[in-house]
């Protein structure tokens, strides 16, 4: 083996199916799920007559994200037939994007490593989905499922500015996180909402020219991605090591042998006969749309990020409740209900799946800063507020859970304690002062918890000296 | 004896024969048919014209086709009634929906008696490409009717419907309309929806109506155009009242006439050509020279675009979920079985023509290029209509000619639709009315408007058919 290093080059295209009432082109459901064959219509089943007419709203969604990613916005794009033969391609074409994409150029940035890293993309642009063929194991009989045929896509093309596995992981993750937060779909690569080929090869580090690229198939998880990247990698180092060639060709992941192998070569490469549909007249995005869309952007993962550290948290917290939109707009919506910023987040991070009234949390809050309960009680009066909805204040009231920070009531208290137990009394001024806990448990146990427990420490301390 | 979609219409509003009595007498002239017009007959053609009876009855509006017995090409979309594109490949399938011009007749009133033979998928120009028997020409048994819509054309000359649906993808509706002595209209690409119409080339097919007059055919075209928000090609502009334009005054009229039509026509159809232009000088017209240099392009550029669109849209007919499947040991086998077995010679031809141009390497050579060629046609069009208001010339090189004469010459079949493929590339309204005979057989009159000239096609073929009877001759029963 020789010791020259490789660096890989690596650029995904990624298909996200978007989550829109009705399919790409006609108006039967596109919702996940049914019974087989069950969201079909005369379109959908490519019968002879049968027309397609443009979901505005699949053209919203693609919009979204193409703003998102600081895409240019085709105003006047087209349509374009992609022909295959198979099954599950009900027309013999898709309807897709060829020298018209929707969005053209762009960068997905996300953080790695504690740096942004910033990803250019070459293009999204929009398609319809095939349907679903299954294969009877033991009988010459396929079956296909035309639920999903025509379901919006878009694919998202990036630059080869990948370098490596783990870093193919995160612009993907990144990606997951951008059409969640953007709300356009549920990015599921284990139902296949969001799926990943990857276009990878590798050249002697240093270098500019770039090697023979492989395409990868077949990887429905973000680990499945991870390793058959890193398994190409090595293959291809390998083979350039060796000197031999690389072979341009397409490779399917075999996730169980972790192990990939050659589908077809370029030669067998399908001629996809594009050209434009005629059955849609241009796809124009006048001035109006644009901008309607624009609007409805919600702030984006890494601003969200940005001013949430700018609010005192963490890399490490804002991280977390940037993660998906809802937590970051519930954060949001505690502080604006006047909860201090990292208070609200040591409460929200307990459980992110949690989501009590903000108002009721800023309260809960509140109530523990004013002294009116303890932070122990307020873990009490939080599983109540979860249990039952109430308010953290009818609870406290309902409850007689008020914090007491009555001293002379306290010192009472503590010296009956103190009085009942001699030889704990004799341990802690033995020079054992890990004890004092012991009479702390007792006193708050006599007032149910609600004695103010740096009061009740004070006084011990005071009691046993 | 009540003839006609507009009589027709009036004489059933008006009370003075039933829907019913009107679709016996032509039920009877259908059974008693041997041209071989129909593919098959609606089975509830009585029901919708009892329908329509009772509507009347009840004083209801019954619709401007009320009791009109018309047929449609066997590529209209029938829910219930089998649609076979005259192909093999949809031998027996039967439409889960209904096309919008089918269904827009039905709700205007007209009676939809049965399905027409046609060239297979829209192919061919004589309707011998039929894979359920060709049709023969009513003014002459031994020849064709002209296709593909060569039923609907034969159908109407015959009498056997008072009108018939058709589409015209390079000639398909005006060239039968020429071979038969029939009026048929290409309208503007968009005017008419086409969801619920066996695709062509989608780029080019338009829905059109046969009549045996310019105001029957307008009758047919008022209830047929518009947007539908189910072809997301169709146009959305307001459609005029066809009927009234037929009766409109000519006025200053300037009729366009395009050397390149008429330097290669034979002497005898440019003679009858001629004098109907003349006719239309005596009402007044004046004829004005124009020039539409990319004329002779055309052929060229509509066999890439078209075949290339047809490769394409005939892709769904694989086998798999509707239609003939010839089973075989793997997928590919399988295709290949069905779609040798289900399409016929000159399907098979153009589908690889169009495989062809599509070819990756050759989309610019080809289709690219062929689209370049149809901007310099629509400019061409653009121009001489700066100068004209219609342009007048030959539907078709010749009259109807011998069954069998061209099937072994595509390319002598292709040159009949010379005169009227580049209207089709250009998208313009095209209108054929009978004009004269020729030994015994019907000559066609071409006039060709602006986009949207429909009104005007309408004006100039009512002037002339009010002041000629061309149209009214029938062929010899």
């Amino acid at each position: 083996m020789s010791a020259t290093k490789f660096e890989a080059v690596i650029g995904l295209e990624v298909h996200v199916q978007l989550q829109t009432q009705t399919k790409a082109f006609t108006s039967a459901s596109a919702a996940f799920g049914a019974a087989p064959n069950t969201h079909t219509d005369p379109y959908t089943l490519a019968l002879p007559g049968t027309l397609p007419v443009l979901s505005r709203a699949a053209v919203d969604a693609a919009m979204r994200m193409g703003l998102a990613c600081a895409c240019d916005i085709t105003r006047r794009g087209r349509f374009a037939r992609k022909h295959y033969f198979y099954p599950d391609s009900p027309k013999g074409y898709q309807i897709s994007q060829l020298d018209e994409p929707l969005c053209k150029g762009g960068v997905v940035e996300f953080v790695l490593d504690g740096t942004v890293r910033k990803v250019r993309l070459n293009r999204i642009h929009m398609e319809e989905d095939a349907g679903k063929s299954m294969h009877a194991p033991d009988a010459p009989i396929s079956l296909v499922d035309y639920n999903r045929a025509g379901v919006p896509l878009v694919e998202i093309v990036s630059e080869p500015d990948l370098r490596s596995a783990a870093e193919a992981g995160a612009y993907l993750r990144a990606i997951r996180q951008l059409v969640r937060w953007l709300g356009i779909s549920d990015g599921n690569m284990e139902e296949g909402s969001l799926r990943c080929d990857a276009n990878v090869s590798v050249r002697p580090a240093g270098t500019e020219k770039l090697g023979t690229k492989a395409e990868l198939k077949n990887m429905n998880s973000f680990k499945h991605v991870e390793a058959a990247i890193e398994y190409e990698i090595a293959r291809q180092s390998d083979l350039v090591a060796r000197g031999e060639r690389v072979a341009q060709e397409t490779r399917l992941w075999n996730a169980d042998k972790g192990t990939s192998h050659a589908m077809r070569s370029k030669e067998q490469a399908h001629d996809y006969r594009y050209f434009p549909e005629p059955d849609l007249p241009p796809l124009v995005v006048d001035d109006a749309w644009l901008a309607r869309v624009r609007d409805e952007l919600p702030e984006l993962p890494l601003a969200r990020l940005a001013r949430f550290e700018s609010l005192g948290l963490s890399a490490y917290d804002a991280g977390v409740l940037t993660a998906d939109r809802h937590t970051a707009d519930y954060f949001d919506e505690v502080v604006r209900a006047g909860a201090p910023a990292k208070k609200a987040t040591n409460w929200i991070m307990i459980d992110l799946a949690v989501r009590v009234p903000p108002a009721h949390l800023a309260d809960l809050i509140a109530l523990v800063d004013a002294g009116t309960i303890s932070g122990k009680i307020a873990k009490d009066v939080y599983e109540k507020m979860r249990a039952d909805g109430r308010a953290p204040r009818a609870i406290v009231e309902a409850e007689g859970l008020t914090q007491v920070s009555d001293a002379g009531a306290i010192e009472r208290v503590c010296r009956e304690v103190v009085d009942a137990n001699p030889k704990q009394v004799a341990q802690y001024k033995g020079g054992n002062p890990k004890i004092l806990g012991f009479f702390v448990g007792n006193v708050m146990k006599a007032t149910q918890g609600k004695a103010n427990p740096e009061m009740v420490n004070e006084i011990l301390k005071r009691l046993l000296s | 004896m009540i003839e006609g979609v507009a009589e027709i219409a009036r004489a059933v509003r008006e009370r003075k024969i039933s829907a019913v009595e009107v679709l016996e007498a032509h039920a009877a002239r259908i059974a008693a048919d041997t041209l071989g017009c129909f593919y098959r007959l609606d089975p509830t053609a009585r029901e919708q014209a009892r329908a329509v009876d009772g509507k009347i009855a009840r004083g209801e509006d019954p619709g401007l086709l009320a009791g009109v017995p018309v047929a449609l090409k066997d590529l209209f979309v029938t829910k219930g009634l089998e649609t076979t594109a005259g192909s093999k490949i949809l031998e027996g399938w039967v439409p889960p929906y209904e096309g919008t011009p089918s269904r827009k007749l039905r709700e205007a009133g007209a009676i939809v008696v049965g399905k027409l033979s046609m060239d297979e998928f829209a192919m061919g120009s004589s309707n011998e490409n039929s894979a359920y028997g060709p049709v023969r020409n009513p003014w002459d048994p031994t020849r064709v009717p002209g296709g593909s819509s060569g039923g609907s054309a034969a159908a109407v000359a015959a009498g056997l419907v008072a009108g018939a649906l058709g589409t015209d993808t390079g000639g398909s509706i005006r060239q039968p309309a020429a071979l038969t002595g029939t009026t048929g209209l290409k309208p503007t690409y968009g005017r008419v929806s086409r969801y619920g119409v066996v695709a062509f080339a989608s780029s080019l097919d338009q829905v059109g109506p046969f009549g045996r007059s310019a105001l029957d055919v307008a009758h047919l075209l008022q209830a047929i155009a518009g947007h539908d928000p189910h072809d997301a090609t169709s146009l959305d502009r307001p459609v005029p009242d066809y009927r009234a334009a037929c009766d409109k005054p000519l006025g200053a009229l300037r009729i366009g006439i395009p050397a390149e039509y008429f330097k290669d026509t034979p002497q005898a159809m440019g003679a009858s050509v001629s004098s109907a232009i003349d006719e239309l000088v005596k009402l007044g017209a004046t004829k004005v020279p124009v020039e539409l240099p990319h004329t002779r392009y055309g052929i060229a550029a509509y066999y890439i675009v078209a075949t290339a669109e047809a490769s394409s849209n005939l892709a769904r007919y694989d086998g798999v979920r509707y239609g003939l499947r010839v089973a075989g040991s793997s997928l590919a086998q399988m295709y290949a079985r069905t779609r040798a077995a289900g399409f016929g010679a000159e399907v098979k031809r153009r589908i690889m023509l169009g495989t062809y141009a599509l070819r990756s390497g050759y989309y610019d050579a080809y289709y690219l290029r062929a689209q370049k060629v149809r901007t310099l046609i629509k400019r061409d069009f653009q121009r001489a209509f700066e100068r004209c208001d219609v342009i007048a010339t030959p539907t078709a090189p010749s009259t109807a000619f011998a069954l069998g004469a061209k099937v072994d010459d595509p390319l002598e079949m292709y040159l009949n639709d010379v005169y009227t493929i580049p209207a089709s590339l250009a998208g313009l309204p095209g209108m054929s009315i009978p004009c004269g005979f020729i030994e015994g057989l019907p000559a066609g009159l071409q006039l060709l408007g602006p986009p949207l000239g429909e009104e005007m096609l309408f004006a100039v073929a009512g002037a002339y058919q009010r002041a000629t009877d061309w149209h009214t001759r029938r062929p010899p029963r």
